[in-house]
C-alpha cells in the first residue's frame, strides 16, 4: 500500500512539475487567445507581435539580471534608476562626440557600478538588499539629474538609435536589433544559470545560505557577482531605454523596478529564493506586455490595466503556494 | 495503583511511510516527576508533540484529570493544564518577562492591554521560582539561559498547569544552576504538579525522578521505578541489544599526526582548546551543551572567527589570513553540521545538489558542469551507503532522518577529506542506520582519516572512539584513551571541570 502511494506521489511530482512549467505558458497563450478574439483585426498580426516583442525588450533584458538576484533570494529596486543613468551616461558621451559603441559601453559601465557598490555593501557589509538597493536608487536617480542638469540630454542622431527600430534598416533582420540581443542575452544567461558554477552557487545561496557557506561557498564573493550582473544587465536595457527614446532623460522608467520583480514573479521566480527561471521570467514579462499591448488596442482604459496587472501578479504567486502546500 | 493525572494508551503516528510511533503508553501520577527515557529518534518528541497539541496522533486515546483530552493546538493544550518547555525556549527576546508570560492570554479592553489583571500572579509566580535575576520588567534578552528557563516555567504557573514536560532542561545550565531547578522541581511536586522530564543523563533522573518509562523505535519498552532500577538496566533498555553489537569496531591503526590545534579561543567560546589527532585516530570530544564543542569544531572549519590560536593540518603549509571554509576545505578538511535541516543540507534542493554542493569545482569543466556527471556521482554514493531513495532528483526533505544525514555524509566523503569533524553524527536517526554511521566511522578510521567526534551521547563516545576529550565551560581537557574513560568520569568532568583548572 505504500509503495502504491508512494508510486502515485512521484507521478503527482511530475504532473506538479510539468505544471509550473507550463503554467507560465498556459496563462500568456490565453491572454493572446483572449485578445485575438475580442480584436480579430489587428491584435493576431505579425506586426502587432513584433511591436510587442520590442516593448519587451527593456523589462526582459533587465529582468534577466533580477532572476539571479531573485533566485539568490535577494531584490534589486534600483532598477528604474540605473536605467535613467544609463540614457544619461550614454546620451551625454554621444553628445560629446564620442564613437556611439564606446558611449554605450560607457552608459553600461556606468550601471554595472552601480551594481557593483550595491554587491559590496550587500555581500561584504552585510546590509540587507532591500535597504542597500533602495538607497542605490535615490542615489542613482540623483546622480543622473545631477549629471543630466535636470533636463533631458540631446544627442545627435547615431545608430543607435536603429537598436530599438521596428524597421530595421538591415532588412534581414525581420526584428529590431533590440529583439535580437534579447533572445541571445537570454539563450547565454539561460546556459549560466543552468550549467554554470555561477548559476549553481546562485540557487544554492537562495536556497539555503548556510548550507552554501557551509559548502565552501563563498557567498560574500557570490552575492557581489550577483548585483554586479545585475547592473550590467539593466545597463543593456538601458542603452535599449536610450534608443526609444534619443535623448538621455533621468526622469524616465520611474518604478520600472516593479515591472521587472513582476515579470520574475510571474515567471515563477520565489522572492524567498531558491527559485526562478529565464524562460519563466521572459514569459512573465511577455504577459504583461501582451496585455498592455491588448488593453490599450481594444480601449480599455489605463487603470483597468493596473488593476488587471495587479491581479494577475497576486494570481501568479497564489498559484504557486498552493502549489507548494500540496507538494508537502 | 498511584492517582493516574494523565495517561496516554495506544498512542500511533506515522510520517509518510515512517512509523514514528507504534502503540506508545504513558501514564503519569498526580506529584510525581516522569523521566521519560530513550534514544534520539526513539518518538520521545513526538509523543510530546502530540501531548502539546502541535501534532495529532493516528490512533490511541488520551486522558487527563480522569477526562478525554484531545488537544486542538499547543493553545488549548496549554489552557487545559499542559506545559511544554523545550530547549529551544519559546520566548520573545525583546519583550520583559511580564510581556512573555502574558503573551497570548492577554486581556484587553479597548484594544489596550489590561496589565494590572496578572500582575499578582505574575508576582506570585516569579515569587515561587525564587531567581534574583527574575523581575516583571527585566528584558529576556538580559537574562541568563537558567533564568530563561524559569520564565518558561512561570508561564505555566500562571495557566494553573497540571503536567509540566521538561525537554532537556538542565542540558545548558551549570552546576549551581541545575540544583535550584532541581529545588523549582520539589516546589512544584509538593503542589501536586507533575513533571515529565526527558533527559540523557541517567544520573539526574536517579536524582530527580520517581519513576521512568523507556521509548525505543516508537515503543513502550519498559516502566518503573527509579529507586528499583539499576542504571545498566534502564541503558539496555534504551538500546534494546548488547552494547557490543551497537559499536561495531572496525580495526584500524593509528598513524602520524594530521592536525595540530594549539590555544585556540573565539568570542564567546571556546577559550582554550589544544589538542592532536593522528591518522587513523577517532577522537570524541564530551561535555555539556553550550560548553564550546560545536564551537570548537566550526573555528577549525572556519565557519567561526579564530581570536588567538593556531591549527596545523600535516602536509599544508600554515594558514595566513582569514580562515574560511573553502580554505578548510582546500586542505581537506570536512564537517558534519549538527543543524542538518538548518544549515547541513538545502532541504529544498535534490539529492543530487546536496551530495556534490561542495565538490562541484572538482566536477566542472571551464566552470561548467552537467547534471549526468552530477547525477552519476551521486547514484555512487546512494548505492555505497545504501542510502533509500527513489531517485537522486528527488528533493532531501522528502527522505527520513537517517537517510538524510547519510546524504550529508556523502558530501564529506566526495569531497575526499582528510579529517572529519562531525558534530552530532548520529542526531535525530534511527538506531539502524546508527550502527551503519558507526561502521562508516570505522571504515574511515581504517582508511587512514583523522576523525573528531562532538556527541551528547557518551555510550556512543565510548563505543566508537579511540581518545576522550572533555570540554568544560570553553576549556578542553587533556585527550584520554577511551579504556581511562567511563559515564561517570566524563560527566564529571562536563559539570565541574577538572580540579585546579577553574
Amino acid at each position: 500500500m505504500n509503495d502504491g502511494n508512494a508510486k502515485s506521489g512521484v507521478v503527482n511530482v511530475k504532473i506538479r512539475k510539468l505544471f509550473s512549467i507550463i503554467g507560465p505558458f498556459l496563462g500568456l497563450g490565453m491572454i493572446i487567445l483572449l485578445f485575438s478574439v475580442l480584436e480579430p483585426e489587428k491584435f493576431p498580426t505579425f506586426f502587432n507581435f513584433l511591436t510587442v516583442a520590442n516593448q519587451t525588450v527593456i523589462v526582459a533584458l533587465a529582468a534577466m539580471g533580477m532572476t539571479y538576484i531573485i533566485i539568490s533570494g535577494g531584490i534589486d529596486l534600483s532598477v528604474g534608476s540605473l536605467i535613467a543613468l544609463t540614457t544619461v551616461v550614454t546620451a551625454l558621451l554621444v553628445d560629446h562626440g564620442v564613437n556611439p559603441f564606446i558611449a554605450a559601453v560607457g552608459g553600461v559601465l556606468a550601471s554595472t557600478l552601480c551594481g557593483v557598490v550595491s554587491g559590496w555593501l550587500i555581500g561584504y557589509m552585510k546590509i540587507i538588499p532591500f535597504i542597500a538597493t533602495l538607497g542605490m536608487m535615490g542615489i542613482a536617480r540623483g546622480v543622473s539629474k545631477w549629471m543630466a542638469g535636470q533636463q533631458k540630454v540631446d544627442a545627435p542622431m547615431t545608430w543607435l538609435w536603429e537598436l530599438m527600430s521596428r524597421s530595421p534598416s538591415l532588412k534581414w533582420m525581420i526584428v529590431s536589433p533590440g529583439v535580437w540581443i534579447m533572445i541571445v542575452s537570454a539563450v547565454i544567461v539561460t546556459v549560466m544559470l543552468k550549467y554554470s558554477l555561477f548559476g549553481r552557487y546562485t540557487f544554492a545561496i537562495g536556497s539555503n545560505e548556510s548550507t552554501a557557506r557551509l559548502c565552501g561557498i563563498h557567498v560574500e564573493r557570490m552575492k557581489f557577482f550577483i548585483y554586479s550582473f545585475g547592473g550590467f544587465m539593466t545597463g543593456i536595457a538601458g542603452v535599449m531605454q536610450f534608443s526609444r527614446l534619443t535623448v538621455g532623460d533621468p526622469t524616465v522608467a520611474v518604478g520600472r523596478e516593479l515591472d521587472v520583480i513582476a515579470a520574475v514573479v510571474i515567471g515563477g521566480g520565489s522572492l524567498s529564493g531558491g527559485e526562478g527561471s529565464i524562460l519563466g521570467t521572459l514569459i512573465g514579462a511577455f504577459i504583461m506586455a501582451f496585455l498592455r499591448n491588448g488593453c490599450n488596442m481594444t480601449g480599455i482604459p489605463n487603470y483597468v490595466q493596473e488593476i488587471i496587472i495587479g491581479i494577475i501578479i497576486i494570481g501568479a504567486v497564489a498559484i504557486d503556494k498552493l502549489r507548494h502546500n500540496k507538494a508537502t | 495503583m498511584p492517582d493516574i493525572i494523565l495517561s496516554m494508551t495506544g498512542i500511533s503516528k506515522s510520517f509518510g511511510g515512517v512509523k514514528a510511533l507504534r502503540g506508545v503508553n504513558l501514564e503519569v501520577a498526580h506529584g510525581e516527576v516522569h523521566a521519560l527515557i530513550g534514544e534520539n529518534g526513539a518518538g520521545k518528541s513526538t509523543l510530546m508533540k502530540i501531548l502539546s497539541g502541535a501534532i495529532k496522533a493516528d490512533n490511541g486515546e488520551m486522558f487527563l484529570d480522569g477526562e478525554p483530552y484531545r488537544p486542538r493546538d499547543p493553545l488549548q493544550a496549554r489552557q487545559t493544564g499542559i506545559s511544554m518547555v523545550y530547549q529551544e525556549l519559546n520566548l520573545a527576546m525583546h519583550l520583559t518577562v511580564e510581556e512573555n508570560l502574558m503573551l497570548g492570554i492577554e486581556k484587553s479592553q479597548f484594544g489596550l492591554i489590561r496589565r494590572n489583571m496578572y500582575r499578582d500572579r505574575i508576582r506570585e509566580a516569579l515569587d515561587t521560582l525564587q531567581h534574583p535575576d527574575l523581575t516583571p520588567n527585566a528584558r529576556v534578552m538580559d537574562l541568563s539561559p537558567a533564568a530563561r528557563q524559569l520564565v518558561e516555567i512561570a508561564r505555566g504557573l500562571i495557566t494553573d498547569t497540571k503536567v509540566y514536560v521538561l525537554d532537556e532542561p538542565t542540558s545548558s545550565l551549570s552546576k549551581m544552576d541545575t540544583e535550584h531547578l532541581f529545588g523549582v522541581i520539589n516546589t512544584l511536586k509538593s503542589r501536586n504538579v507533575s513533571i515529565i522530564y526527558i533527559s540523557h543523563f541517567l544520573e539526574e533522573i536517579k536524582y530527580v525522578a520517581d519513576r521512568f518509562t523507556v521509548l525505543r523505535d516508537g515503543e513502550t519498552v519498559g516502566h518503573g521505578d527509579v529507586r528499583d532500577t539499576t542504571t545498566e538496566k534502564i541503558i539496555e533498555l534504551m538500546v534494546g541489544r548488547p552494547l557490543t553489537d551497537m559499536f561495531p569496531r572496525i580495526p584500524h591503526e593509528i598513524g602520524e599526526e594530521l592536525i595540530s590545534v594549539s590555544n585556540i579561543s573565539s568570542k564567546p567560546l571556546p577559550e582554550q582548546v589544544t589538542f592532536t589527532v593522528r591518522r587513523g585516530e577517532i577522537l570524541g570530544i564530551a561535555g555539556l551543551v553550550g560548553a564550546g564543542r560545536t564551537e570548537t569544531l566550526r573555528i577549525l572549519y572556519g565557519l567561526n572567527e579564530l581570536s588567538s590560536g593556531e591549527i596545523k593540518i600535516s602536509g599544508y603549509s600554515g594558514i595566513t589570513g582569514k580562515i574560511t571554509p573553502p580554505v578548510m576545505i582546500g586542505r581537506k578538511v570536512a564537517y558534519l553540521s549538527e543543524d542538518r535541516k538548518n544549515e547541513g543540507l538545502a532541504l529544498e534542493c535534490t539529492i543530487a545538489v546536496n551530495i556534490t554542493l561542495s565538490s562541484l569545482k572538482k566536477h566542472g569543466t571551464w566552470g561548467f558542469v552537467s547534471d549526468r556527471t552530477l547525477n552519476e556521482t551521486s547514484h555512487r554514493w546512494v548505492d555505497t551507503l545504501a542510502i533509500k531513495v527513489d531517485s537522486v532528483t528527488n528533493k532531501v526533505e522528502s527522505l527520513s532522518g537517517g537517510n538524510q544525514q547519510k546524504v550529508a555524509l556523502a558530501r564529506l566523503l566526495e569531497e575526499e577529506a582528510d579529517v572529519f569533524l562531525l558534530d552530532e553524527p548520529t542526531r535525530g536517526v534511527d538506531v539502524g542506520s546508527k550502527v551503519e554511521i558507526f561502521r562508516l566511522i570505522g571504515e574511515l578510521a581504517s582508511q587512514g582519516k583523522a576523525l573528531i567526534i562532538v556527541s551528547s551521547y557518551l555510550p556512543e563516545l565510548l563505543g566508537i572512539c579511540d581518545t576522550i576529550a572533555v570540554m568544560h565551560r570553553g576549556i578542553l581537557g587533556s585527550k584520554q584513551p577511551v579504556e581511562q574513560w567511563d559515564e561517570f568520569s566524563i560527566m564529571n568532568e562536563a559539570t565541574s571541570g577538572i580540579e585546579g583548572t577553574v
